[in-house]
């Protein structure tokens, strides 16, 4: 290999990011989805900001997990219909690197996309102001942990029938400690109290799954 | 290296999927500068045994052995030692003709411009690639085998879309790449510019 290994994660990687500017529907089909639920809410719980408010920290962290999840099932998918993913694992690649390439670019093009839409999401749920910026770090974590879960849920089921249903079942409820926390370190925020224990729990999850998830993501992967 | 001397060996090859063995007991040799064409009827198990012999497919018995090295024993380097060509031209629909090949040329080193060059796609370099015609998709796919050298080509139809012009330039290409010592495999249905060819008939 020419570059070594970092280089071939790189061009991995690179190759995320300008099929994702070129081709910005599924990113914008993810922040649209995140807002719109954002927007839902307050027509399903009623007007009454409190209790609005009391909703806000959950509804965003399950409208981010969900809206994440939309372009998951494409992750692998589309380099299987196209041959590509033959390629990719010929390329000399560890297979875990070429997954931790891959998750990577997903956080890049779809969880960082949707930190960005955070605030006006938060917005349409009252969440107080104070709380915005606890809310951007706790959503930037989880939304690293669905890439790094959804990574491997992809790479399962890559040629299942039904596969964009299966992947959901498999990585949500590996997710739920991310909303627990999430969630909780956005509360603490807006109650004045320190979020940064819960923040901690988050980023301890993240940085378990960031070596593991690729690893096995990378045996799990197959062009069978 | 030597003409003559083993590039690719297969040892008692055995292929299953699902439950239907594809073949068994298979056994060749394809030599330094040496082609090998395998023919066969549709389902014959031609691609299988392409994409066994890159390490896609497991094996159901047998051993294949390049350069010396048995495949299974270290999967990434077997991979580097050769490059498949499938029916599927693996193009990016949104990336240019030059980006689409920058990206493997990252992996396995070599120039993008004369790569292109060699199967006449230079004017074409700015492009995305799904203003491409099917056989302008099957030259930008067969112009990463001119990258970085490689030794064993697997080859699956890859003249199939070409006009003449364009199977004589994939004539050139592999013609040097024997004269350097490489190996071809390919399954065609189509006369290939490959003289002196073996046929091996699955």
């Amino acid at each position: 290999m020419s570059g070594g290994v970092f280089g071939g994660f790189l061009a991995v990687l690179g190759r995320e990011w300008k099929l994702a500017l070129r081709h910005p529907s599924d990113t914008l089909a993810a922040v649209l989805f995140f807002v719109l639920v954002a927007a839902l809410f307050p027509f399903g719980v009623g007007p009454a900001p409190d209790t609005l408010a009391r909703l806000a920290p959950g509804a965003l962290l399950a409208a981010a997990l969900l809206a994440a999840l939309l372009p998951l099932d494409r992750l692998f998918g589309a380099e299987a219909e196209d041959g590509s993913l033959d390629q990719l694992l010929l390329s000399g690649l560890p297979r875990g690197v070429l997954a931790a390439a891959k998750a990577l670019g997903h956080w890049l093009t779809t969880g960082v996309p949707l930190i960005a839409a955070t605030p006006i999401a938060a917005a349409m749920l009252n969440l107080p102001v104070e709380a915005w910026g606890v809310a951007m770090v706790a959503l930037a974590l989880a939304t690293a942990l669905l890439s790094l879960l959804g990574t491997l849920g992809a790479a399962l089921t890559l040629g299942a029938r039904r596969g964009g249903v299966l992947l959901p079942l498999l990585v949500l409820p590996l997710a739920i400690p991310a909303v627990i926390f999430g969630a909780a370190a956005i509360e603490a925020a807006s109650a004045g109290l320190s979020a940064a224990p819960f923040l901690l729990l988050l980023g301890a999850g993240v940085s378990l799954a960031a070596p593991l998830a690729p690893i096995a993501a990378g045996a799990a992967l197959s062009s069978d | 290296m030597a003409a003559g001397q083993p590039i690719l060996d297969v040892l008692d090859l055995a292929c299953i999927r699902g439950d239907r063995a594809i073949f068994a007991g298979l056994s060749f040799t394809v030599p330094a500068g040496g082609a090998l064409l395998l023919t066969g009827a549709n389902g014959a198990g031609k691609s299988s045994l392409l994409r066994v012999i890159a390490g896609l497919l497991p094996t159901a018995g047998g051993e294949v052995v390049l350069e010396g090295a048995p495949a299974r024993s270290d999967p990434a380097g077997h991979a580097l030692r050769l490059r498949y060509i499938s029916s599927q031209d693996a193009l990016k629909p949104a990336l240019t003709v030059a980006e689409n090949l920058a990206f493997y040329a990252a992996l396995w080193g070599g120039d993008v411009a004369p790569a292109l060059e060699a199967l006449g796609l230079g004017a074409l370099a700015g492009l995305p690639g799904r203003v491409l015609s099917t056989g302008q998709r099957r030259r930008l796919a067969l112009a990463r085998l001119a990258l970085a050298p490689a030794r064993l080509w697997l080859l699956d139809e890859p003249s199939l879309g070409l006009d003449a012009a364009s199977v004589s330039r994939l004539g050139t290409l592999m013609a040097r790449h024997r004269d350097a010592g490489g190996a071809i495999l390919a399954a065609t249905h189509l006369p290939l510019p490959l003289p002196d060819a073996r046929e091996l008939k699955l």
